[in-house]
């Protein structure tokens, strides 16, 4: 039964690095990468529930196409994952279902 | 001419996009780049300005290639804006951008449309479970930040990127357990009598042979005549295992952690479609494309499209197509002038070799046309992923009387999510035309409008103060 759900990093070229924090978890990321790379290689599966089923899901496509990479990004829901960059210090958590409409950033 | 007045707007940094950037610049033109990702290269090329991977021979040559194009464009004098999401474009020569949160407005006199491809919505009971991914999402990864897939790994579907994303993970040593070819046996029989003309191509052949015996060499176990593929999950509701039948007709079941998925990839038509231009669609690459002359030209005077967004030909025929498409422009603008004619020869030599590299196209088009199975998937299936509406809730609405994709879109709200159709678009279309007993062509599309991708209600209140700086 596959257990480990984190994508594995190859030898890359000289990089900065970042530090996020992931659902509590803190992790070091690449400097320049997505924000739904970094999840992936946390191996945060699923990284959002859907708003009509509940059911889990994880980036699909990875440019920006399919929308099924939403999370909760610095407080700011339904954000794209895999169309945002990575940032020091950044708080990324689960898009469980619908965002909540909050009336300060429609 | 203000500062948010351009000659020629473009839309999309891949190959076409900075091709043509870097020539219009050449020609003289005011040039407005603007890409919805962070660093130019498009999918193709993607961060090609800082490849994450420290060998580079798990990409190979092919992607490398790239860096050329990215030194030409660099220097050659264009406004480009990254991070930018063009949300709307009028047929009155304007565009509605988002940067960054602020929404910003540009009046352009042509458009270059260069928004490239996506993949082919590929559904299939549990494509949506976490662990599924398409191979582009594999190679995206990989480009960006030199990662890979947890395994097992299990490779499906059809197509040229399937092969290539599995000599790229074989290379940089990652074991894959299998890989499903679900190319549909009938395919290799209608692809035959274009395997002559494919020969011109013969670099393609070559290179799709070494492809074959790259994966043959690492002794993946690879089966062909794959069909009834489904994906099981575990009772965390992730990803557990692959089903299928084999080419015999067996069932089987084969325990992984990722499953990259691919069925060949279609034009990105979003923006073509918003802006009303004339669509047709291609019974051989089963996608629709925008109705274009062989300068690029749409049915709109001012509006262009080059690259994988104007119909599949690959990333150096888009190159081709962008060059082209800036010579049409220039055509235009200096037409009866004393200047005219001076690309003649450049023109003439980027046609011919734009014929070169879509000799492999009748060849591939036909092998890798997807199985039936994908484009009218079993009724369990979730078409739509955003609304989570499946195969049998759209035949069921084509029974009750509904003639088309807008239609249906009202009764179950297939399309209405966050992707506004990009993941079900094909497929509930093809869905209609097969239940209906007609042609995709006489079912039509959805009616897409503006905004083309989701934007608050933030983002659109800045626009009145950002006409000001560019």
């Amino acid at each position: 039964m596959p257990t480990d759900s984190r994508f594995n990093r190859l030898p890359v070229s000289e990089k900065g690095l970042v530090s996020i924090c992931i659902e509590g978890q803190t992790i070091t990321a690449l400097e320049g990468e997505s924000v739904a790379a970094a999840v992936l290689q946390a191996g945060v599966r699923p990284s959002r529930t859907t708003p009509v089923t509940d059911s889990g899901r994880a980036p699909f496509c990875m440019m920006g196409v399919c929308f099924d990479c939403l999370m909760e990004i610095d407080g700011k829901p339904n954000t794209q994952a895999c169309m945002t960059e990575v940032r020091d210090g950044m708080v990324v958590n689960i898009q469980r279902g619908a965002r909540q409409v909050l009336g300060d950033d429609l | 001419m203000n500062s948010n007045q351009f000659d020629l707007a473009i839309i999309g940094a891949g190959p076409a996009g900075m091709s043509a950037a870097s020539t219009a610049a050449k020609q003289g033109l005011k040039v407005l780049l603007l890409d919805e990702q962070p660093r130019p290269g498009g999918q193709i090329y993607r961060n090609i300005g800082s490849p994450a991977l420290k060998d580079r021979q798990i990409l190979g040559p092919d992607y490398y290639y790239g860096e050329k194009l990215l030194t030409a464009f660099s220097g050659a004098g264009v406004t480009y804006l990254h991070g930018a999401t063009v949300w709307e474009v009028t047929t009155d020569n304007i565009l509605y951008v988002s940067v960054k949160g602020e929404s910003r407005r540009f009046e352009f006199n042509k458009l270059l449309i260069a928004t490239g491809a996506q993949e082919r919505p590929s559904p299939f009971p549990g494509w949506t479970l976490p662990g599924v991914m398409t191979c582009g999402a594999a190679q995206i990864l990989l480009k960006t930040s030199g990662l890979t897939p947890p395994g097992p790994i299990v490779i499906a579907g059809s197509g040229p990127l399937l092969l290539l994303i599995s000599c790229q993970l074989i290379r940089a040593g990652i074991k894959i357990d299998a890989i499903l070819d679900t190319t549909p046996g009938k395919n290799y029989r209608s692809a035959l009598p274009e395997f002559l003309g494919a020969l011109k191509g013969w670099r393609f052949v070559l290179k799709g042979m070494r492809m074959l015996s790259e994966i043959r060499k690492a002794g993946i176990q690879q089966l062909s005549g794959v069909t009834g593929l489904s994906a099981d999950q575990d009772e965390s509701g992730n990803l557990s295992a692959v089903t299928y039948y084999d080419n015999k007709g067996h069932q089987q079941t084969l325990s992984c952690s990722s499953l990259l998925v691919h069925q060949g990839v279609i034009p990105n038509s979003q923006l073509t479609r918003s802006l009303g231009l004339a669509h047709v669609w291609d019974e051989v690459q089963k996608c629709w494309k925008p109705e274009l002359n062989k300068w690029g030209q749409s049915s709109h005077p001012d509006i262009l499209v080059a690259g994988d967004s104007a119909g599949i030909g690959g990333a150096l025929a888009a190159e081709l197509q962008g060059k082209l498409a800036v010579f049409e422009i220039v055509r235009q603008r200096d037409a009866g002038s004393a200047t005219s004619g001076n690309n003649e020869i450049e023109q003439e030599k980027a046609i011919q070799e734009l014929q070169q590299q879509l000799v492999i196209r009748p060849f591939l088009d036909r092998l890798y046309s997807p199985a039936e199975e994908f484009m009218s998937p079993p009724d369990e299936t979730i078409v739509c992923r955003c609304e989570e509406v499946t195969a049998g809730e759209i035949r069921s609405l084509a029974n009750d009387g509904c003639r088309g994709p807008n239609q249906t879109k009202a009764f179950c709200r297939a399309g209405m999510g966050p992707c506004q159709g990009r993941q079900c678009g094909t497929t509930v279309s093809s869905l209609l035309a097969s239940e209906l007993k007609a042609s995709p062509a006489q079912v039509g599309y959805y009616n897409i409008r503006a905004p083309i991708k989701p934007l608050t209600l933030g983002e659109l209140a800045t626009i009145g103060n950002a006409d000001s700086n560019c």
